[in-house]
């Protein structure tokens, strides 16, 4: 991790964002003290936590198995980090089993106290992390991919209760993910890592509308990215200009990012590109048309109403209404100030 | 004539007619039909089966259960008074408690040393791990009397620390710690290798959840590292402990065979043996059998009693 800088606020539900390997879950463990910085601190509040042990961060972490202690009860594993106390702030026997009582109830999950973690289904197993990590009264609540290991419906039933958990406690939580729409649902804000350093930190709104890199638009959301090559400020893709602030970018090769969504059917524009009808192909709400673009390789998918097109082959002329222009660069790091078109 | 007989459709009718003795109706293999039949891999034919089961029968009751009763008969062919008698007798005792004793520092010192060796390579990377699993594996592969013998290059009169040891006068080989010595060597493996896969398996995760919740380093491995191998770790214990109540070669070199003073029970036992006390021989060669006897069924009982717990461990 490189150059790793971010203030998360009390009470902020943040989203780590990234393909595997970006740092997001070494960043987490960082915070939690599972993991040391060569250099660098980490702060909470006013309280600088760099040295601190991992049980004197007190932050509730929630694995990405979940790391139940298999040989002990629901209920045992959630008293587990009061029983750990020193026995001076150590609660009674009847204080410990009131509390577990409490904070079952609180995950939906009263009255399955005796049952083993193995005798439940893996949404249960997630409460049962989420009740023991809460149970130390944490500072913030950290979570590895909390709905990464769970199917797709109780992942969706998961999230909107993680949101509701947050809303109760008012706990500052922080989740890595890497899947875009679980962090753009859930989270206040969005952290997207790339290659172990922060390529944007924003909400939901911004890093759809303002992305800061091509990473960023391309990792959140569907872009199409088009080669082109820039010359005296004009840009221009296999030979026809295309209308694209270059935003003083310096000659030579760069590419056009745009989305789908921002695709029309029209023969004239400031972007004006040529299609090809590839493949039609079937799909619940109508026929979806694959069609090239001429000048490189890419191929985009459009409805067909859309498209216009009724048979392979045929050319359509397409027209993008917000495209960005960015320098070319292997590592996406590598990025001039987006230039941006009408 | 019966492969050929196998392709026709008259043999399965066949089958069905004798009746009852057929293996539960199989699933067709695809692209058989009543007139080609396939041969199904699976599942052998009920001949194959019995002369599998019969071989492993026989076998074991003429290599391992044979010699076991004659070992019993033996001790008490000249009746009940003479075996006691045997056992009672002051260097047969003292070979017991010597053996008794041995096993009582090898094992737990095994069990520290299989602990740390098995921690250090399950939950750490760092160089020269591979080399120390390979290390651990060497009490295997070295024969024990060559163990033995290292022990008396090192600490024996002429050997490397010889003089040193005699000048304070420190006796190892020849004498009790040099047996507990040679003893520790050759049953290091039992405990580590049982731990070892198990530890491994599991990974930190667990533990790093009882450091977020605040636990000590101490309290975490008590009351989550210990219990998540306690299964393996009594395995590693039950057959450390056999093996260090029976090692023989090792502790033959390094022993010296001096009567009531440094002869374990193995080595009474060929003593008694050589000299043609044979109801001796065996009577103490019995105990020890018994004593082997009594570790399988403290480990049978451990896995009847405590089974469901000894499950859900292995499983998640």
């Amino acid at each position: 991790m490189r150059d790793v800088s971010l203030d998360i606020a009390a009470g902020e539900l943040v989203a780590l964002l990234g393909p595997s390997g970006s740092g997001k879950t070494t960043l987490l463990r960082v915070i939690a003290g599972l993991n040391a910085p060569h250099r660098g601190a980490v702060y909470f509040d006013a309280l600088n936590a760099t040295s601190l042990s991992v049980q004197e961060r007190r932050v509730g972490f929630v694995f990405q198995n979940y790391a139940l202690f298999k040989h002990m009860t629901v209920a045992d594993n959630v008293a587990y980090g009061l029983k750990a106390r020193p026995r001076a702030s150590r609660p009674s026997k009847p204080q410990i089993a009131e509390r577990v009582a409490e904070l079952l109830d609180l995950v939906q999950l009263g009255g399955l106290g005796q049952r083993y973690p193995a005798q439940l289904s893996g949404g249960q197993r997630q409460r049962v992390a989420l009740a023991r990590a809460l149970a130390i009264e944490p500072r913030a609540l950290l979570l590895d991919e909390p709905f990464g290991a769970l199917d797709a419906r109780v992942r969706k039933d998961l999230r909107r209760w993680l949101r509701e958990i947050h809303k109760r406690t008012g706990l500052t939580t922080v989740f890595v993910t890497h899947d875009q729409d679980e962090a753009m649902e859930l989270a206040d804000r969005v952290v997207v890592l790339n290659q172990g350093r922060i390529e944007q930190v924003g909400s939901p709104d911004q890093l759809y509308d303002q992305p800061a890199s091509p990473f960023v638009l391309s990792f959140v959301g569907e872009a199409v990215a088009l080669p082109v090559t820039v010359t005296e400020g004009r840009v221009a893709l296999a030979g026809r200009e295309l209308q694209v602030d270059t935003h003083g970018l310096r000659n030579g090769r760069a590419r056009v990012f745009f989305r789908p969504a921002d695709i029309a059917i029209a023969g004239s524009g400031p972007v004006a590109l040529q299609g090809k009808v590839e493949a039609l192909r079937r799909t619940p709400s109508g026929v979806r048309a694959t069609i090239s673009i001429d000048g490189s390789d890419q191929l985009l998918e459009i409805d067909q109403e859309l498209a216009g097109a009724s048979e392979i082959g045929a050319k359509v002329p397409l027209s993008v209404s917000h495209a960005r222009l960015y320098a070319y660069g292997d590592g996406d790091s590598n990025y001039a100030d987006a230039g941006e078109g009408i | 004539m019966s492969d050929l007989a196998s392709v026709t459709a008259t043999k399965p009718q066949l089958n069905a007619a004798s009746g009852g003795r057929e293996p539960p109706r199989r699933k067709a293999v695809r692209g058989e039909t009543a007139f080609f039949k396939l041969s199904d891999v699976r599942s052998e034919r009920p001949t194959t089966r019995l002369a599998l089961i019969l071989v492993t029968i026989l076998f074991l009751a003429l290599f391992l259960l044979s010699p076991f009763v004659i070992v019993f008969i033996e001790a008490f062919s000249k009746g009940f008074g003479v075996f006691v008698e045997s056992i009672a007798e002051p260097d047969a005792v003292a070979a017991i408690k010597l053996t008794l004793l041995v096993a009582a520092i090898a094992v737990p010192a095994n069990l520290v040393f299989g602990l740390a060796a098995a921690w250090s390579i399950a939950k750490f990377s760092f160089p020269g791990k591979s080399l120390l699993i390979t290390l651990i594996d060497l009490p295997f592969s070295v024969s024990p009397v060559v163990a033995g013998l290292v022990y008396v290059l090192l600490f024996g009169a002429q050997g490397l620390f010889g003089s040193w040891l005699s000048k304070h006068d420190v006796q190892i080989v020849f004498a009790v710690p040099g047996i507990v010595l040679a003893t520790i060597f050759v049953t290091f493996p039992f405990i580590a290798r049982e731990v070892i896969p198990l530890m491994q398996d599991q990974g930190t995760v667990e533990e790093e959840a009882a450091l977020t919740l605040g636990a000590s380093g101490l309290r975490t491995f008590f009351t989550v590292t210990l219990p998540n191998i306690k299964w393996a770790l009594l395995y590693g214990v039950l057959l450390c402990n056999a093996r260090a109540m029976g090692e023989f070669g090792a502790v033959s070199v390094v022993s010296g065979h001096i009567r009531g003073l440094t002869n374990t029970m193995p080595l009474q036992v060929e003593i008694l043996y050589n000299e043609y006390n044979s109801v001796a021989a065996f009577a103490l060669a019995a105990l020890l059998a018994s004593l082997a006897l009594v570790t399988l069924g403290l480990k049978t009982l451990l896995e009847w009693r405590y089974g469901d717990a000894l499950k859900r461990s292995h499983g998640h």
